[in-house]
C-alpha cells in the first residue's frame, strides 16, 4: 500500500466497472429502494446516453437519498439515527440493461438541512457507472412539484442548485410521468446531465 | 475554472450541524476523458464539474450487508456442484480510510473472469472456454478490523478491441461503499509482475505511478495455505475525513 509524502495511506484509485458489471452487481430486488406496494412508492426512471445521443445498454445507476422526512438512517446524521420508514433503504442500484433505460422504486425525500440554515430542497444523489467511464460521475436528481417552493425546501433556498449556472440546472430536474418521473441522463453533449466533484 | 464554488462548503454553527468533511483525491484517479482508452471518447462529461460540498446526503450512506451476504459468497472455487479449474488463490486485506482507519462492516463485491480468461456473460463470446463450476461473483462484509477475504481462481488474462492485440492483465473488480456516499468506489486489483501492464490504458489512465501501484496486489506467503491455496494481500482506501472538520467554515466563504 502507497502511502502519502506525510505517511497518510494513499488513496486507492477508481477503474471503470468495464461491460461485465452484471456478473458482480446485480441484486434481487436491487431497484427498490422501498418496496412495492409501498404508500407513495413512485418509480424514477430514464436512459442513458452518451455523447452522440445513442442510450448506453451496459451501464449502472444508484441512487441514496433521506427518508421522507429528510432524516438519514445514519451515524454521521448530527440529528441523531433515524429509524427508516417500513420497507425503505434509501439505496437502489439500477442496470440499463433495457435499451440505456434504468428505473428505481422509492419515496421521495423530504428536505435536508443545508448550509447557514438554509433548507436544500428534496433531491436524491445519483451515481453512474459504465464501460468508458473510468470513475464514477455524480448528479443530483430535484423533483419538479418543489420549484416554485418559496423558502425551505423549494429550489430556490437550495445552494446546490444555486451554484449551478442558471441555464444548466434544468438538467437536474425530473419530469413528472405516469406513476413517478423521469431523469434522463445524458453524458456528453447537447443538454448534458450537471455533475458534480464530489 | 473547473469548479463552481457555493458561497461555503458546509453547514455552519448557524444551522447546528457540524458533518464530516471527505478529502477530495486530486492526481489519483484517472481523468474521465483518457482517449486510450476509446470507450471515454463518447462517455466523458465535457461541461466543468461543479463542485458537491459535503452535506448530509453525501456524508451518510447505505448500510448494506445483512441479507445481501451469505457465508458462501466469499468462495468463488465451487459453484454448480463441482470445483472450478484454475489456480486457487486468498485475496485478503484491509479496507481502510486515509486517516489510517479501519472500515469496518462495509460491503466487499467482486467479479471476475475465469482461469482461461473468460466471463460468464453473454457479450463476452472470445475462443476461451467458460467453466461450468465458476460463475465469478464473490461478496463479504469487512469485519470490525476491516478485514476482507475472499478464496477464488487466478482470473485469466483476455484480449479486446481497444487497439491492436490488446489485452487487458489478470484482474478482479472491486466495489465498496464505506460509510459515506462521497467514499462510493470502484476499481480493478492487479497481480505483481503482470507483463501486459505496459499496454493497458485502463490500469495506464491513473496519471501517478504511486497510485497504480496501490492497485497492485502482492504476493503473500504468510497468508498462503499449505497444499491448498496460493495468497495475495491488497489493502484498499477510501477518502478519510480526518482533521478536516472545521477547515470549510471560512473557506470560500467570499467566493461567489
Amino acid at each position: 500500500m502507497p502511502t502519502t509524502s506525510d505517511g497518510r495511506p494513499g488513496l486507492t484509485a477508481s477503474q471503470t466497472v468495464g461491460p461485465y458489471l452484471a456478473i458482480g452487481l446485480t441484486w434481487e430486488h436491487g431497484e427498490e429502494a422501498v418496496d412495492p406496494g409501498t404508500p407513495g412508492a413512485v418509480t424514477v426512471s430514464g436512459t442513458l446516453y452518451d455523447g452522440e445521443g445513442v442510450p448506453i445498454p451496459d451501464g449502472m445507476v444508484e441512487i441514496w437519498q433521506a427518508h421522507p422526512d429528510g432524516r438519514f438512517h445514519h451515524p454521521d446524521d448530527p440529528r441523531g439515527v433515524a429509524e427508516a420508514p417500513p420497507g425503505f433503504r434509501g439505496f437502489a442500484r439500477a442496470q440499463t440493461v433495457d435499451g440505456g433505460r434504468w428505473s428505481v422504486l422509492t419515496l421521495v425525500p423530504g428536505a435536508v438541512p443545508g448550509p447557514d440554515g438554509t433548507t436544500q430542497a428534496p433531491h436524491l444523489d445519483l451515481s453512474v457507472f459504465a464501460r468508458g467511464l473510468l470513475d464514477r460521475v455524480v448528479t443530483r436528481v430535484y423533483f419538479p412539484e418543489h420549484a416554485g417552493v418559496a423558502g425551505p425546501g423549494g429550489h430556490a433556498e437550495d445552494r446546490v442548485l444555486a451554484a449551478v449556472p442558471a441555464h444548466r440546472r434544468h438538467t437536474l430536474v425530473a419530469q413528472q410521468v405516469d406513476g413517478g418521473y423521469r431523469f434522463d441522463i445524458r453524458l456528453q453533449g447537447e443538454n448534458e446531465t450537471v455533475f458534480f466533484d464530489i | 475554472m473547473t469548479t463552481d464554488h457555493p458561497a461555503q462548503a458546509a453547514p455552519g454553527p448557524a444551522s447546528g450541524l457540524v458533518l464530516p468533511q471527505y478529502e477530495r483525491p486530486a492526481g489519483v484517479h484517472p481523468p474521465l476523458d483518457s482517449p486510450d482508452y476509446r470507450s471515454t471518447g463518447l462517455r466523458h462529461p465535457k461541461e466543468p464539474l461543479v463542485l458537491l460540498p459535503h452535506l448530509l446526503t453525501e456524508v451518510t450512506g447505505p448500510v448494506l450487508g445483512d441479507g445481501r451476504v451469505t457465508k458462501d459468497d466469499a468462495d468463488l472455487t465451487q459453484w454448480d456442484g463441482g470445483e472450478a479449474l484454475g489456480q486457487r488463490i486468498v485475496v485478503r486485506g484491509r479496507v481502510l480510510d486515509s486517516d489510517g482507519r479501519a472500515v469496518p462492516d462495509t460491503l466487499v463485491e467482486i467479479w471476475q473472469a475465469n482461469a482461461g480468461g473468460r466471463y460468464r456473460h453473454l457479450r463476452d463470446q472470445w475462443p476461451a472456454p467458460l467453466d461450468p463450476h465458476f460463475n465469478g461473483v464473490g461478496r463479504v462484509v469487512s469485519d470490525s478490523l476491516g478485514r476482507y477475504e475472499f478464496t477464488t481462481i487466478k482470473p485469466g488474462a483476455y484480449p479486446w478491441k481497444n487497439h491492436h492485440n490488446a489485452w487487458r492483465p489478470a484482474h478482479i473488480h472491486f466495489s465498496l461503499f464505506g460509510r459515506a456516499f462521497t467514499q462510493r468506489l470502484v476499481t480493478q486489483m492487479y497481480f505483481e509482475d503482470d507483463p501486459l501492464f505496459f499496454q493497458d490504458p485502463i490500469f495506464n489512465s491513473i496519471p501517478d505511478e504511486k497510485a497504480r501501484q496501490g492497485l497492485i496486489s502482492r504476493f503473500d506467503y504468510e497468508a498462503t495455505q499449505p497444499e491448498w491455496a496460493l495468497a495475495f494481500s491488497w489493502d484498499i482506501v477510501l477518502r478519510g475525513s480526518g482533521a478536516t472538520y472545521f477547515e470549510t467554515e471560512d473557506v470560500d466563504a467570499d467566493d461567489e
